[in-house]
């Protein structure tokens, strides 16, 4: 692990990734700790849609709100969401590839086919459809992205443990007596921590997006709780006098999407290397 | 069994599976349809005109003999009314289409022709500066999400230029190309965007895999000149992998871009997906959600099969 991060810093796109994942996980705790400059969702009458100055660095809102805080809190709701589904739809993926892999035939290709029922729909519509069914919120869109992207985690474990399940290694093992699960655990779930790795980083730059955008389709975090999605649809209708409430919540969105992008790119080269050559 | 076959073979096997969840999931929907479908003078009805009205929608029926009676339905085209519009939903699916297959072919025109020659011209001078400068500009590309690029394309269209998007009415392409165009050009320019990075990204992977290849050194050792070998006969290769991803954009794009055109406020499938599921109407959020992803499937298929016609070793059984 702590080889893995030290090539990381060593790679030129994977060192700024890593970096702007850092100070955004800063940003979400030290907002979590309530330690933002002014109270995010304090209402300051008097200090309406100010630009950005000494006091509020990045300006107010319509209801005198401080974006900067505000995009610190709307950092950590995303990431939270982010997070939690990326790890629900890891979990699942990686146990149904793991298992249709396994056992093979019948089940392989029942779980593989439900899976390719998932795939059949654009993520965000199968997310809009999830949200259909249990109503717009923070736990529905860690739910509907986790959903969304389970069939892909699913496909990136099941091809590679249908070659490692035939290797000698494998038969050793259960030549010597081990269990199921010890193999599938030990011999099979940890050659695989290199391909999960890469999908687990670009899997969050999808979800920071899938959660953004439905949070700006208003299905997502529900006012009066900030997040980076739900501030940039606020400033639609005040671009024109208000600029800042776009750019700074469309800047986060796009800067956090790209730490997460590069930091995928970067942990592609490192842990496959044939690839390095050609990763743009 | 062949790599063709397989896939006709699980095509309809899909299919039904999407039309059952499709099914299911509507049906999960917290509340009784009569509910959905009258909204509050459903508690108005009595008893009796409650179950009148569910014998009427067989929504008194078993949940098999109702899915049954459904993708009868579906086999005839019939996806139910709308209770918004008072109208079939494949009649209202149909009218929005135009205007989404429309976006999606121009923003897929827009991603190719960017995207091709910077993937080529990155290629080509691999390592160099302008290789890297394409290399950001596509990760940049990709990192920004289409409702980001489609407000700042809005603020600097009205702020800087004084052009205001016309948004609200639509004019189709058939009534006045030109008008339509100019409202089609930025959300198309919007959606594109992503999609031209991602193009210039595998198709520069793509042209250096094929440039190191070794009839690219036969070519070049017989006197053929830079252009020649780049243009004749690397990026035919090259392009099969851009094919694939283009196919399966594509079949996104014909989901109907729910965000992009909520940005611009075009009347497409993705902003009736949008309205539909805000309005409660089920019958709608059932018919499109289905339309939306036999497209994406079809899409998906007919590229698969293209893959095969453009790669024989696929057909063959190998790579």
């Amino acid at each position: 692990m702590m080889r893995l991060l030290a090539a990381l810093f060593r790679h030129p796109s994977g060192r700024i990734g890593a970096a702007i994942i850092l100070v955004y996980l800063v940003a979400a705790l030290l907002g979590a700790l309530g330690l933002t400059p002014h109270n995010a969702l304090k209402q300051f009458p008097l200090d309406r849609l100010k630009p950005p100055n000494a006091t509020y660095w990045l300006g107010t809102d319509l209801l005198g709100r401080d974006t900067f805080s505000r995009l610190m809190l709307g950092i950590g709701q995303s990431f939270v969401v982010a997070f939690a589904s990326v790890a629900g739809a890891t979990l699942a993926g990686t146990v149904i590839g793991l298992l249709a892999a396994w056992w093979g035939s019948l089940w392989d290709g029942v779980l593989m086919r439900i899976m390719d029922v998932l795939l059949a729909f654009p993520a965000i519509l199968l997310a809009l459809l999830i949200i259909a069914i249990v109503g717009p919120g923070t736990f529905t869109s860690v739910a509907a992205i986790a959903i969304v992207y389970t069939p892909i985690f699913a496909r990136v474990v099941r091809g590679p443990a249908l070659s490692l399940k035939r290797r000698d290694f494998v038969d050793a093992a259960r030549t010597f007596g081990s269990s199921e699960r010890y193999i599938l655990t030990r011999h099979l779930l940890l050659n695989l921590v290199a391909p999960l790795t890469v999908q687990v980083t670009l899997a969050l730059a999808w979800a920071l997006l899938t959660e953004a955008g439905l949070s700006f389709l208003g299905l997502g975090t529900q006012p009066p709780a900030p997040s980076l999605g739900l501030m940039l649809s606020e400033s639609k209708n005040l671009m024109q006098h208000a600029p800042w409430l776009m750019f700074f919540p469309g800047l986060t969105i796009m800067v956090g999407i790209l730490g997460f992008n590069l930091t995928g790119d970067a942990l592609r080269d490192i842990l496959d290397p044939r690839t390095e050559r050609r990763t743009a | 069994m062949s790599y063709v076959a397989q896939r006709l073979l699980t095509f309809p096997l899909i299919l039904l599976g999407v039309s059952i969840l499709v099914f299911v999931a509507i049906r999960m929907i917290p509340g009784d349809a009569i509910t959905a479908m009258l909204g509050t003078e459903a508690g108005l009805l009595t008893p009796a005109q409650r179950a009148s009205l569910a014998a009427y929608f067989g929504i008194d029926q078993p949940v098999t003999t109702q899915y049954f009676r459904w993708a009868a339905g579906l086999l005839h085209g019939d996806l139910g009314i709308s209770a918004t519009y008072g109208k079939p939903v494949l009649q209202i699916i149909l009218d929005r289409f135009p205007l989404t297959l429309e976006l999606a072919l121009l923003s897929m025109l827009i991603a190719l022709l960017t995207g091709i020659p910077l993937g080529v011209l990155a290629a080509t001078r691999n390592e160099r500066p302008s290789d890297l400068m394409v290399r950001i500009l596509a990760m940049l590309g990709q990192s920004t999400p289409s409702f980001v690029l489609g407000l700042l394309i809005i603020y600097l269209l009205s702020v800087w230029f004084g052009i205001v998007p016309t948004m609200g009415t639509f004019t189709p392409l058939n009534v006045d190309p030109l008008a339509n165009l100019g409202q089609m050009i930025f959300p198309a320019i919007t959606l594109g965007f992503a999609f031209a990075a991602s193009v210039t990204r595998i198709s520069r992977s793509a042209m250096l895999d094929v440039l190191s290849d070794d009839y690219i050194r036969t070519a070049r050792s017989k006197g053929a000149s830079q252009r020649s070998v780049v243009w004749g006969h690397a990026l035919p290769n090259a392009l099969i992998p851009v094919v694939t991803l283009s196919g399966v954009e594509f079949g996104y794009l014909l989901g109907g871009a729910v965000i992009v055109e909520q940005v611009f406020a075009l009347p497409g499938l993705g902003r009736l997906v949008l309205d539909a599921i805000s309005q409660r109407d089920y019958a709608l959020v059932q018919g499109t959600v289905l339309f939306i992803a036999m497209n994406f499937l079809i899409v998906n298929l007919i590229v698969d099969l293209l893959y095969v016609v453009l790669d024989p070793r696929i057909r063959l059984g190998g790579k």
